[in-house]
């Protein structure tokens, strides 16, 4: 049951680790592919060919060379046909998470997922067929219905063959923190034994069109905490995850990949769009996270930032991270993979989540090598070249429209 | 597993503004009116049941975070005010935000000013409005909610089905029960629209669009309604049954039920029925033997989505309160998701 009965127990304290992990970038398909890719700092941005930008002030994006079929799974052929770009973005990242947690239907599956413009794709051509007199009507309800997040869910739902309740997070930047917060929080709290988790975002013309007007793209270079940064630059992608309790992954004798160990969300009410300059709810992520995962900031080797280059955001995380780590800022390493990827907006905190595991695993940082003079404010050392590292504890930052605000600890797994 | 108690309600409807119209409309069982949706590029309107301007505009509306904002943030806040108990201004001295969690559930969100922006981006994305693109983000509302009580709550906004304002209590139960925060906001809200009208159109002729918001704060401690003298529970929720892995409406709605008590002709179901017979007949099929009595919101104050899931639970703590029944299930069978109810009780 979503809620049992007062007179349910769970237990609590569970510890959760990682059994499979998923990704699908502009770098590519794939944990190897996009390993190589952060590693060495690789960038993916060309110009868009999804929609018209020649009256944007930007052009580029990471736009994802998708493949038109689905993975293969359990979808009908009726099914592979009406994917949208949403959904199938979503299903590579999840298949291969799924297939390398080795899990099987046989039970139910909670589904926690992130995402802040679901099908838009379809959304805006509805619209677009709904605008002419007489209206279209051929496709309308697929398109209607694709819109809407619930079907990448199902979808999502039928590739694997499962059941399960689905949680859909729309807390713009930060969904797919938030997502995989949660679903951290339901096992640990002994809810479910194992949860698939992520984020995943397509681009669309509304969204990127929405940025331009903001005139918060970028229309040079994506450089995060560079002194003279101008913006951001958009991204598409998914990222997944296969969450089990330590206990449930270790009585089947899986593969971990990592562990979870802090998570925390808060909510700026400073502006819609802009975040309070000192970084406060920032702050305070970051320091629940650490809390919660019984952690102080020197025991932090690698932090993820938002840091999305426009000169508000980085100008504020660069101050909440100094507040955060105090005395250690300077020890602590940062850097910004939107630098390589764009930002993916639902998928952000997801895919950050990855390149976390990435490093963790691989022991090295992501660098940016993009940054010419670094922002002043910037009490840590950006990571600038590809760097090998010891990495114990990772930490990853989303902050997104509307103040929400998500951070995630991620423990290495020997 | 914490018990959850009610501590306040509160509703934006096309009966009015507040708990009274909504439920002196759901009383007097007679459909609200339809009135005109303003078609747009040359089509002609669509009829749908639309929130009134109010007769006392809610000084939340005043806030500077609200005086651009869409609809959807106007009814969420306005229905999010009224369940604190805060339908004047200001925050109670009582009320510590940092320990208030908000969720707002949405089906569809900010439609109009998504509608309108991407109309202009299609005219000319270099004169497209920059003022409407913040808007249209699905967390819109729940930003505005925390924006007007000044404080860092935790805070969510969910996106699916009807069923969705389901999923965001059970959320907040959670969090309560967890300890993360002490009270919680829980909001569903939608805007009507042209284009959505439209597109509800498509799947079931009959349908009458609508938009409000409901809301319902819980809390770990019981608090006694002061009029009624009764303290509501959210006893339980049921699992999502998903209309996936060959699962279909028919049969989700059949395994809901089979997770809420038997039939008890002293009980209250507040069903999702429109009456509009190819949408209503799976959830009829899975209550066919249900003795007890019975309410459906939606032919009254019309499908308004999550909103309309969220009256079904006012009205079942309605009933509650005033001590007509002392236990009521709300049945929310989904358009196009997944099937979920829950069952609220007079707390012993």
């Amino acid at each position: 049951m979503l809620l049992p009965p007062p007179h349910h127990r769970f237990t609590s304290g569970h510890r959760v680790v990682v059994t499979g992990a998923g990704i699908i970038s502009a770098l590519g398909m794939g944990w190897q592919t996009n390993a190589e890719g952060f590693r060495s700092g690789r960038t993916a941005f060309r110009p868009v060919t999804l929609f018209d930008t020649q009256r944007h002030r930007a052009s580029q994006a990471a736009e994802v060379d998708l493949p038109q079929d689905p993975p293969p799974g359990f979808l009908s052929r009726r099914s592979a046909r009406r994917l949208n770009r949403a959904s199938r973005l979503l299903l590579w990242a999840a298949a291969e998470a799924w297939q390398q947690a080795a899990w099987r239907p046989d039970s139910p599956v909670p589904m926690v997922l992130g995402t802040t413009s679901c099908g838009m794709d379809c959304g805006e051509a509805f619209f677009r067929a709904a605008m002419p007199a007489p209206p279209a009507k051929h496709h309308q309800a697929t398109r209607s219905l694709g819109y809407q997040g619930q079907r990448q869910a199902l979808d999502l739902a039928e590739l694997l063959g499962i059941q399960g309740p689905v949680l859909l997070i729309a807390n713009a930047c930060a969904s797919g923190a938030n997502a995989i917060g949660h679903a951290w929080e339901l096992l640990r709290t002994g809810r479910f034994a194992r949860a698939i988790t992520g984020g995943y975002d397509a681009l669309s013309h509304l969204v990127f069109a929405g940025f331009d007007s903001l005139q918060a793209l970028s229309t040079t270079t994506c450089r995060p905490f560079d002194a003279n940064r101008d913006g951001l630059a958009l991204g598409e992608g998914a990222a997944v995850l296969c969450l089990e309790t330590l206990d449930a992954a270790t009585a089947r004798g899986a593969d971990i990949l990592a562990e979870i160990v802090g998570y925390g969300a808060t909510t700026d009410s400073h502006h819609l769009t802009q975040p309070h300059p000192d970084g406060d709810a920032a702050l305070a992520a970051m320091r629940e996270a650490c809390r919660v995962a019984g952690l102080v900031p020197g025991d932090i080797q690698y932090v993820n930032a938002h840091g999305t280059g426009t000169p508000l955001n980085d100008a504020a995380e660069a101050k909440a991270i100094a507040r955060w780590a105090g005395d250690t800022a300077h020890r602590i390493p940062v850097s910004s993979t939107k630098a390589s990827i764009g930002h993916l907006l639902g998928a952000a905190g997801a895919v950050e989540a990855m390149v976390c595991l990435m490093a963790l695993r691989g022991q090295w940082l992501p660098p940016q090598l993009q940054v010419g003079q670094l922002d002043p404010t910037c009490a840590f050392p950006l990571v600038r070249q590809p760097t090998t590292a010891p990495v114990e504890h990772a930490l990853t930052n989303s902050f997104g429209f509307g103040g929400s605000n998500a951070s995630l600890v991620f423990r290495r797994w020997l | 597993m914490t018990r959850i108690y009610v501590t306040g309600i509160g509703a934006v409807s096309p009966a009015g503004w507040g708990i009274p119209p909504l439920l002196a409309a759901l009383d007097g069982g007679t459909p609200i009116p339809t009135r005109a949706l303003p078609g747009s590029w040359g089509h002609p309107p669509r009829s749908a049941r639309l929130v009134p301007n109010p007769t006392v505009r809610p000084a939340v509306l005043a806030h500077p975070r609200l005086r651009r904002a869409s609809a959807i943030s106007q009814y969420a806040a306005a229905a999010a005010m009224e369940a604190l108990g805060l339908p004047g201004s200001g925050v109670p001295s009582d009320l510590d935000p940092s320990r208030l969690g908000i969720i707002v559930g949405v089906h569809t969100g900010s439609m109009r000013y998504s509608i309108r922006f991407y109309g202009e981006v299609l005219r000319d994305p270099s004169t497209a409005s920059p003022v409407l693109f913040p808007e249209t983000v699905f967390n819109a509302p729940a930003s505005h909610i925390a924006a007007f009580l000044n404080g860092t709550p935790r805070t969510y906004t969910l996106v699916g089905d009807q069923t969705v304002f389901l999923q965001a209590l059970a959320t907040g139960a959670h969090w309560l029960a967890d300890g993360r925060v002490d009270r919680c906001l829980v909001v569903s809200a939608e805007e009507s629209d042209w284009l959505m009208a439209t597109a509800l159109g498509l799947f079931a002729k009959g349908l009458v669009h609508s938009e409000g918001a409901g809301a319902v704060c819980l809390a770990r401690t019981p608090q006694v309604d002061a009029v009624h003298g009764v303290t509501v529970e959210l006893d339980r929720i049921t699992s999502m049954q998903l209309y996936a892995r060959h699962a279909t409406r028919h049969s989700a709605a059949i395994a809901m039920r089979e997770e809420l008590p038997p039939d008890d002709p002293t009980e209250l179901l507040c069903d999702s029925q429109t009456g509009v017979l190819a949408v209503d007949d799976a959830e009829c099929q899975a209550w066919t033997s249900w003795s007890g009595l019975r309410q459906s919101v939606k032919p009254i104050v019309g499908e308004a989505l999550s909103a309309a899931a969220a009256w079904q639970s006012l009205q079942a703590i309605h009933a509650i309160r005033s001590r007509t029944v002392t236990a009521a299930n709300v049945s929310v069978v989904g358009s196009n998701e997944a099937a979920v109810g829950a069952r609220w009780v007079a707390a012993s």
